[in-house]
């Protein structure tokens, strides 16, 4: 199975999707652990990614608490373009939801909808991040974190070890962010 | 009878075709009793004659009246009194209320903009604004999606309105506005967006732009004069808003203007500070990136820049210089000179001269500051005016994709927007302060328009080796550059200070506890618990010959987004996480003002 494209051309096409496929809005509900182990664990890894069964990026976490790549990287990129209003390591904010709770509820392809496309709840909007390479070449890397958060599977803060981050990985970030 | 007289002034006024808000402004604001714009006075010093509430008997302060504004946002800035009447607005979308203070608060007005919801989510940090400004028998209301309004004071009728950015690229409103003789001084945000900063100013009367003085871009865009203004007594030279810059990124170079502005009526000045460049990345930026971090002198008239200080060239943190400029008339060295002081977010606290822009003093604020060594103070120095960086706490040395650890300030600054106070009778500013430090990661960004353009990863955490608090609420004498007294805070300070003649400092903090504390020891003599965090600035004013204190609550902002739900401290290793107080234990949402008196 090839792997879910996370370019920008897969993200505009997704533009075309129905606000209707949009999970409801799950907010800060609770996830416990236990329900998800099978949506998140790894099936197998490619280059330095991490998919389950069903082909979604998802996180790896060694024994020595070592985390891969994209787990690191979505923490650097989150706290760049998501934490000022989604709150320190998806924490939520006083007018923003928990997030890392969002990822594990709404599932990755929800996920990634809302992220391209917006939402609008009354006075509480989600941008469109769609055209922002910031966000869009590292789409994965933020999912990835928050699962990990969501599942409490990474504590709070910065990951102490983090694998290296492989030249396919690499080639792919520079073509993306252009 | 008073309003009747104010009324026909500005009739007389406009009679002559000589169209000054000025006098009548002044009248306004010199008088104790009301509160006419934001910043209580041109001088941005947050005083009030008033002292019929004091140090002697605020312990005995009960809540006299509430209102709740119908909107859970972080609520910043104060109502204002005019008169008979307190106006009070709201975070998004910007309802404005007109209050009859002579008939128990009944609502006279209410005004709500249609606003594009686009304008939310380019907007940093909650959806805040702070406040309205009164002048010439108008509100003056700067929206979010930066529309300026002229509202009829008595009637809430939009007199006028006009457009000074463009959300869709990122640029929005935070701020309040200028009123200053016969123009309205505006400002923008929008730096994490790429957006390059400037203020406007609009005619009182009909809203036609008047003048635009951008932060950085060539000399006609900045409204610079080559000779004739200055960076510390020298002379800027032609393109000083370009030649720090790479090519065209000054273009989308930063700089905003969203902090207090304040103004000297005798010298036709007017003061204010430039906000970080864009990005956060500053490798992506080489120069120092003139003139944003910059304390700026300009001609209400014509816009013209009298002098500039850049604080922070080239800066490697985030430390906006926005905030405000306190104006107050001093001895120093045996000879009274008129002053502008600052506390900058980069931990600094500036005293200048304000009519020249000679660098008189420049001494940390809070003891934790270690990313620099201090400015050098020596005039014949190739390096005079800057701040000597620490090579250890440089983002720019460090490098990108490296972590730099234990940074003090964090990016949020020893102070944010939140104004300080200044009382003439003990000539001590009070300043609500961040106890708090950082990790920064720098890395590559591509901008978009209207796209956040960040370029760097935070973690912040309460000062180490410290109180564990994150906030500090302190006295500072800006002549010797010294802290006088300093009171430890569990939360950032994030709530404007009033001082008052009756010797008593007023505070908000984020728990939502209004606080009044002796000007001259510090020592605390009341608070009481409001119903959500407090983010607002306290304001007084007098109606019926009885002394009133009003703060508005309603938690968010910056704050509302890092402490919620608590900070961690990377550094202290795996298991101390989140052994921090989280403000989502203190206090939920709110958006409620709160007034105080003393029992009858």
């Amino acid at each position: 199975m090839r792997r879910p494209a996370s370019d920008i051309t897969i993200a505009l096409a997704l533009t075309a999707l129905p606000l209707a496929a949009v999970a409801s809005n799950w907010d800060d509900q609770a996830v416990d652990p236990a329900q998800f182990e099978e949506q998140v664990a790894v099936s197998y890894e490619e280059d330095g990614r991490y998919y389950s069964e069903e082909d979604i990026p998802t996180y790896n976490i060694a024994e020595d608490g070592t985390v891969d790549w994209l787990t690191f990287n979505g923490f650097r990129r989150y706290h760049a373009e998501c934490h000022v209003c989604h709150g320190p390591d998806g924490e939520g904010s006083t007018y923003a939801p928990k997030i890392k709770n969002s990822a594990i509820h709404m599932g990755y392809y929800d996920f990634f909808d809302v992220v391209v496309n917006g939402r609008q709840n009354g006075n509480s909007v989600m941008p469109h991040f769609g055209e922002n390479r910031n966000v869009m070449c590292y789409l994965d890397d933020i999912y990835v974190y928050l699962s990990a958060r969501g599942m409490e599977a990474v504590p709070r803060g910065r990951p102490a070890k983090k694998e290296k981050k492989s030249d396919l990985i690499r080639e792919a970030e520079d073509a993306c962010m252009g | 009878m008073k309003k009747l007289l104010a009324f026909s002034s500005a009739i007389a006024i406009g009679a002559a075709g000589w169209a000054s808000a000025n006098d009548g402004l002044m009248a306004e604001i010199s008088n104790p009793d009301q509160w006419a714009i934001q910043t209580g006075d041109y001088k941005n010093q947050r005083y009030s004659q008033l002292d019929q509430i004091n140090a002697d008997n605020v312990g005995d302060l009960q809540v006299s009246w509430t209102f709740s504004t119908g909107v859970l946002r972080g609520h910043e800035g104060s109502p204002l009194v005019v008169g008979d009447t307190m106006y009070l607005h709201t975070p998004f979308p910007n309802i404005v209320y007109a209050l009859d203070l002579a008939n128990d608060g009944k609502i006279k007005w209410k005004y709500e903009p249609k606003q594009d919801p686009d304008v939310i989510p380019v907007m940093c940090c909650d959806t805040v604004n702070r406040g309205v400004a009164y002048a010439d028998g108008k509100i003056f209301l700067h929206q979010a999606d930066t529309t300026v309004v002229a509202l009829n004071a008595e009637t809430g009728a939009v007199e006028w309105s006009a457009v000074n950015g463009d959300p869709s690229i990122g640029e929005t409103n935070t701020a309040t506005v200028l009123p200053v003789k016969d123009k309205v001084i505006v400002g923008i945000s929008g730096g994490e967006f790429g957006v390059r900063g400037s203020v406007t100013a609009y005619d009182i009367n009909s809203g036609e732009q008047v003048w635009r003085a951008y932060s950085m871009g060539p000399d006609s865009d900045i409204l610079a004069d080559p000779e004739a203004t200055t960076h510390l007594g020298e002379p800027v030279g032609a393109d000083s808003g370009t030649n720090t810059w790479e090519g065209d990124q000054w273009m989308i170079g930063g700089g905003t203007t969203w902090g207090w502005y304040s103004y000297d009526e005798e010298e036709n000045l007017f003061y204010y500070g430039t906000g970080n460049p864009s990005t956060w990345n500053p490798a992506q930026r080489p120069g120092d990136n003139r003139w944003s971090m910059t304390i700026m002198a300009r001609d209400v008239d014509t816009g013209m820049a009298k002098w500039f200080y850049q604080m922070t060239p080239h800066d490697e943190w985030d430390y906006d210089g926005i905030n405000e400029m306190i104006l107050t008339e001093q001895e120093v060295d045996g000879e009274t000179r008129k002053l502008l002081t600052h506390f900058d977010r980069n931990g600094l606290a500036y005293t200048m001269d304000r009519v020249s822009g000679e660098l008189l003093v420049a001494e940390k604020f809070d003891p934790a500051v270690n990313w620099t060594t201090g400015v050098d103070m020596d005039p014949g120095s190739e390096t005079y005016g800057r701040p000597a960086v620490v090579a250890q706490y440089s983002t720019e040395q460090n490098g990108e994709d490296v972590n730099s650890t234990n940074i003090c300030p964090a990016a949020l600054g020893t102070k944010d927007q939140q104004p300080a106070a200044y009382s003439p009778k003990t000539e001590l500013f009070y300043v609500p302060t961040n106890h708090v430090c950082m990790d920064y990661e720098p890395f590559r960004v591509s901008y978009t328009a209207g796209q956040p353009y960040v370029g760097a990863t935070l973690a912040m955490y309460p000062a180490p080796d410290s109180h564990g608090g994150m906030g500090n609420f302190i006295a500072w004498d800006n002549v010797a550059g010294e802290i006088k007294w300093s009171l430890p805070e569990q939360f950032s300070v994030w709530s404007g200070a009033l001082a008052t003649a009756g010797d008593v400092v007023f505070y908000g903090t984020l728990e939502g506890y209004l606080k009044a504390v002796s000007a001259e020891s510090g020592e605390e003599l009341y608070k009481f618990k409001t119903p959500s965090g407090i983010i607002g600035n306290v304001m007084t004013y007098s109606h019926g010959g009885k002394q009133y204190v009003g703060i508005l609550s309603g938690v968010g902002g910056w704050a509302g987004i890092g402490l919620a739900a608590g900070l961690t401290n990377p550094n202290d290793g795996l298991g101390a996480v989140g052994g921090y107080a989280a403000l989502s234990d203190y206090t939920a949402l709110g958006g409620q003002l709160t007034v105080f008196a003393l029992p009858d």
